[in-house]
């Protein structure tokens, strides 16, 4: 398990992280959140013992970051911000040099690097060097770099940025393949990442946490959770509006064109009963109906903002 | 499963020399040191004229050329890695941060040392025009890859201050300079009055100038080889240092 406790980075004047602690279990994937400029990235480069922290301690599965760097590091993969690699290098030649750094050798060394190399589909690649490949390959290669040695703690830092859709999909379906039993750590702005891949979400601002839940609770934070919609011809609309909007089940009630937002009073609210049970009284003729999920941007917007970040 | 850190450092030692040998840089690098010290030792060191057969006029310009061209191999060593962000890579390897810094450097000096080597023909030629001493010879080689790497060591720590290369060439050259002037008659001599004769004679001792001197002359005492030895190690703790300080910047 990752502990992290009282943990504290300054830059000059400027204070990165301030006084952060959480702990991770195994089996957790932990979407790391927050405006740019938060302290995502530093505590990550902290956690990976790239950077010194002011104050505070890190261990990961009891080595202490700071004491202990090698025995700590040698059980996590890290895919910096950008995927940094040594560009002049083939895919080949480059994950060869990581699995040898990792104490591999011989058959082992060569067996790694086809495992991963089959993983992340670099074979059509593998003797190009890495400067000329696309982005998403780059990428592929900075995460097969990041697994190669299958270690107990990934950190990836906004592994999927810049990466267009499939690429997305393909390395979220990665992410959850190798999740089982491990500790993983995502930063990330794209929140439906959140909601497909991760099963906690920390949600920092200034350095500091804000947010700790899974991303169901993320969402349910949301004003608009379960808030059910409904489509019907203009008469019905206004007869279900003038239903509804007594009924202490319903919170609030939005009009957009043939589209009606009812929004519960209470997560357990009994707003979908008393639609069904209007609607039978009156026989709506109503054409769709949904319920809406939260909208995890809003209640990242009304956590983080006022926290004078941009 | 996890090897000693011997095999680490030798490990990035060997993929550091392999990539100078991706880009022509490395063959261009080459051509110059042959190409410039060639025109150094025939030119300008009168090697036809002086009529000796010994390689006097090659090594004594030695100092002087490694001041443009070794800060051209160094300069590379940490301020890329900074640039591309592949520092953040390297240093969250398990691996000690004196790892990373010795694999480089040896990796340059090694490429330092296999440009030295390219020289030969002119020591064949030396030898096919007379009877020169040749143990003077491989004492001065050695003593000219050692200074090669007191240049480097240098270089690798003005190279992990900065991103730019650049800047990393100009303050090692600087660096450099000052110790080869340290030795050099002129400055001590205008120096000589203004201090007490201890310490002109420790600023001379520090010298690159008065320790090549004498290896280039054959004598390869174990003073000279402490010296540079201990001017490597030095520079590359200071760079081990210095990255650590540093950090991601």
């Amino acid at each position: 398990m990752i502990e992290i406790t009282e943990l504290r980075k300054q830059f000059g004047d400027l204070v990165a992280v301030d006084g952060l602690s959480f702990s991770v279990e195994a089996g957790e994937v932990l979407g790391f959140l927050g405006p740019n400029g938060a302290g995502k990235s530093t505590t990550m480069k902290i956690i990976t013992g790239f950077l010194p922290p002011s104050d505070g301690v890190v261990k990961i599965f009891g080595h202490n970051i700071s004491s202990h760097p090698l025995n700590a590091q040698k059980i996590i993969g890290y895919l910096p911000e950008g995927a940094p690699c040594y560009e002049e290098m083939t895919p080949r030649s480059f994950l060869k040099f990581i699995a040898e750094i990792r104490g591999f050798v011989g058959s082992e060394l060569e067996h790694r690097v086809r495992r991963v190399v089959d993983t992340l589909s670099l074979q059509s690649v593998l003797d190009r060097r890495i400067e000329t490949l696309s982005k998403g390959f780059k990428r592929r290669v900075g995460f097969a770099q990041a697994i190669i040695h299958d270690p107990l703690v990934l950190i990836l830092d906004e592994p999927t940025d810049g990466l267009d859709p499939n690429q997305k999909h393909h390395v979220r379906e990665l992410i959850r393949e190798f999740s089982k039993d491990k500790i993983v750590i995502i930063s990330t702005h794209i929140l439906e990442e959140v909601a497909t891949v991760c099963n906690r979400a920390v949600i920092i601002a200034s350095g500091r946490m804000v947010a700790d839940c899974s991303p169901e609770e993320l969402e349910a934070k949301s004003p608009r959770h379960l808030a059910v919609r409904v489509t019907a011809n203009t008469k019905d609309l206004e007869a279900i509006e003038r239903h509804m909007e007594k009924l202490a089940s319903v919170h609030e009630i939005q009009r957009s064109g043939s589209d009606l937002l009812l929004i519960p009073s209470a997560l357990n609210s009994n707003l979908l009963v008393d639609l069904f049970e209007g609607q039978h009284k009156n026989k709506w003729a109503i054409e769709g109906l949904s319920q809406e999920k939260g909208r995890l941007d809003e209640v990242f917007r009304s956590i983080t903002e006022g926290f004078g970040n941009v | 499963m996890f090897n000693g850190s011997a095999t680490s450092l030798w490990i990035i030692t060997r993929r550091e020399f392999v990539s100078y040998f991706v880009t022509p840089i490395a063959y261009v690098f080459i051509l110059i040191f042959l190409v410039l010290s060639g025109v150094f030792t025939f030119y300008l060191g009168n090697f036809y004229e002086r009529g000796q057969s010994d390689l006097t006029p090659f090594f004594s310009f030695h100092p002087w050329l490694y001041l443009f061209l070794v800060p051209a191999i160094s300069m590379r060593l940490w301020s890329e890695e900074r640039k591309s962000g592949s520092i953040e890579l390297l240093m969250t390897l398990p691996i000690t941060r004196f790892d990373a810094v010795a694999g480089k450097f040896l990796a340059a000096w090694i490429f330092a040392g296999l440009a030295l080597g390219l020289t030969f023909p002119l020591w064949l030629t030396v030898n096919y025009l007379g009877q020169p001493d040749n143990g003077v010879i491989l004492a001065s080689y050695l003593g000219s890859w050692l200074m090669a790497g007191a240049f480097l060591a240098i270089g690798s720590c003005a190279s992990a201050m900065t991103k730019s290369q650049v800047i990393a060439f100009i303050l090692s050259g600087l660096v450099c300079l000052a110790f080869i002037l340290a030795g050099f008659p002129l400055v001590l001599g205008a120096l000589e009055g203004l201090l007490p004769t201890l310490i002109i004679d420790t600023i001379a001792s520090l010298s690159f100038l008065t320790h090549f001197s004498s290896i280039s002359k054959g004598v390869l005492s174990l003073r000279d080889i402490i010296y540079f030895f201990g001017i490597i190690i030095f520079w590359l703790l200071a760079t081990v240092i210095v990255v650590d300080l540093k950090g991601g910047e």
